[in-house]
């Protein structure tokens, strides 16, 4: 028998192997924590802002995004949630997801109405407001739902009259490259910019449509271009929207800051 | 040719992992549809592999035989998990596409092929050389076949525009078959056939040859 076969020497050799191996490991992931930390953060504050249209050369992305003001919603009642710290808010996971599996803060979904998938959906979401002057220019909510092979995570952006569209950016997919990955072409995404969300009585009408829209369509401010070889993915995006800006996602939140806005502007008047 | 020179090119077009011995077909299907990832990939499997035929080969003395393969494995996915995480500190964004391409490169026939076959029976030195070789002959057949699908796919290179798309308001239609991981089946099978036509030793004999059908040469000698 080999005399590298022993009992002894096999524990040895088993033990000390994992005892080195386990040491690098952790050390390049504890070492490496920050770094990885700094670089999502700023890769989620890159997609925020260019969805608001506000991502630029000249300025750094830190200085660009200390002028959004962050701010927790519940969407239960539409209310701003501010005993949740928006700094802390975030937690472990892409935009509070822990928070959609805790009983305490998040509904379950009933099949007919969860048309993203989501299964259930958290209460509480941290939104991005960016101001001028004291007057709201751009409203940034998180948005998540079933593509393709995963789920879409992502920004929509919508101007003060809480209607039209900025734009929409996802900053987390797995959909097929060339195919639904093209939620990422700046072509495509360029198509949102001024689309119309809801119908003048109020109804969620914007969507992606199969084909292209044709330029002649009444409907075609509510309309955008479906991604070629990617239907599923396109619906997906559809859904997606439907989902977040009907009853159960920001609809209320939506509604009671229009009020906000109008008195306000009633009151400048 | 010297030995070690030897070894470090003979997987490039001689015995190439890919082309020769059929391993590691899966992470060439799957990252190839852009340059960019690509050269990350191979980089990170050429570290990986480099690395883990060295430390392999320095314990191989060591190693209990009846438990080596796990030892292997051991170092192998330890490697790839720092190589792993230096990419998330690093290229966050390409990191997101490819992350779990390189987390699968533990399982990667090539890399755990090389510490058994070779890395157990040879020195540090020969053992690194033969890591790295095999990792240029992986990624020499990656880059070819990322380079076709991503110019014929999205008439890019690199990400920079070569055809315009028609989405793009330009005249070309990318294909979209070469979008598809399917795609590179077909090119790794035309290289294989190009290699081979160059280097003949290359072709394999026919496992059996089909018996001529003699049905005729029967019935003619039932008339005679």
């Amino acid at each position: 028998m080999n005399k590298n076969d022993t009992l002894v020497k096999t524990l040895f050799v088993g033990i000390s192997l994992c005892l080195v191996c386990s040491v690098i490991i952790s050390s390049a992931a504890v070492g490496l924590r920050d770094q990885q930390k700094y670089l999502k953060q700023k890769d989620q504050q890159s997609k925020i802002l260019s969805s608001a249209g506000l991502l630029t050369n000249q300025k750094s992305i830190e200085e660009l995004f200390s002028a959004i003001e962050e701010r927790v919603v519940n969407l239960d009642t539409g209310e701003y949630e501010d005993s949740l710290d928006p700094k802390s808010f975030d937690g472990k996971k892409f935009e509070a997801e822990d928070y959609s599996r805790d009983p305490l803060t998040s509904i379950k979904l009933a099949t007919d109405v969860d048309i993203s998938s989501l299964k259930r959906r958290e209460s509480f979401k941290k939104i991005y407001i960016y101001k001028e002057e004291n007057e709201i220019k751009a409203i940034i909510l998180p948005v998540r739902g079933l593509g393709l092979w995963g789920t879409l995570y992502g920004y929509l952006a919508i101007e003060s009259d809480l209607n039209t569209i900025i734009g929409l950016e996802y900053f987390s997919h797995k959909e097929t490259p060339g195919l639904g990955a093209e939620v990422d072409n700046p072509r495509w995404k360029s198509q949102w910019k001024g689309k119309n969300i809801y119908s003048s009585t109020g109804e969620i009408k914007i969507e992606v449509i199969k084909g292209l829209v044709d330029p002649e369509s009444p409907e075609k401010k509510y309309q955008v271009d479906g991604l070629s070889g990617a239907t599923i993915t396109s619906r997906g995006v559809s859904n997606m929207l439907s989902f977040w800006l009907g009853e159960l996602g920001y609809a209320k939140f939506l509604n009671r800051l229009k009020e906000e806005i109008e008195r306000k502007e009633s009151l400048n008047v | 040719m010297s030995k070690s020179r030897e070894i470090l090119l003979n997987p490039i077009f001689n015995d190439n992992p890919i082309a020769l011995q059929i391993l590691g077909i899966c992470s060439a299907l799957a990252v190839t549809t852009n340059l960019y990832p690509t050269l990350l990939m191979c980089i990170a499997l050429t570290a990986v592999i480099c690395l883990s035929n060295l430390v392999v080969s320095v314990i191989r003395n060591q190693i209990p035989t009846n438990v080596r393969m796990i030892v292997q494995i051991t170092i192998i996915a330890s490697l790839v998990v720092v190589v792993d995480e230096l990419l998330k500190a690093y290229d966050y964004e390409n990191s997101k596409t490819i992350g779990v391409f390189v987390a699968l490169i533990v399982t990667n026939c090539i890399v755990m092929g090389r510490a058994e076959a070779f890395a157990m029976q040879n020195g540090p030195w020969l053992s690194f050389l033969d890591g790295l070789g095999n990792g240029l002959g992986y990624s020499l057949i990656l880059i070819v076949v990322a380079t076709i699908r991503e110019f014929l796919g999205a008439g890019t290179l690199f990400g920079y525009e070569i055809l315009v798309l028609t989405q793009n308001g330009g005249w070309y239609l990318g294909n979209n078959y070469m979008v598809l991981s399917s795609s590179s089946f077909l090119i790794i099978g035309l290289f294989i056939w190009l290699l081979r036509s160059w280097k003949t030793e290359q072709i394999e004999e026919p496992e059996y040859r089909v018996a001529r059908n003699n049905l005729e040469t029967k019935e003619a000698g039932t008339r005679v």
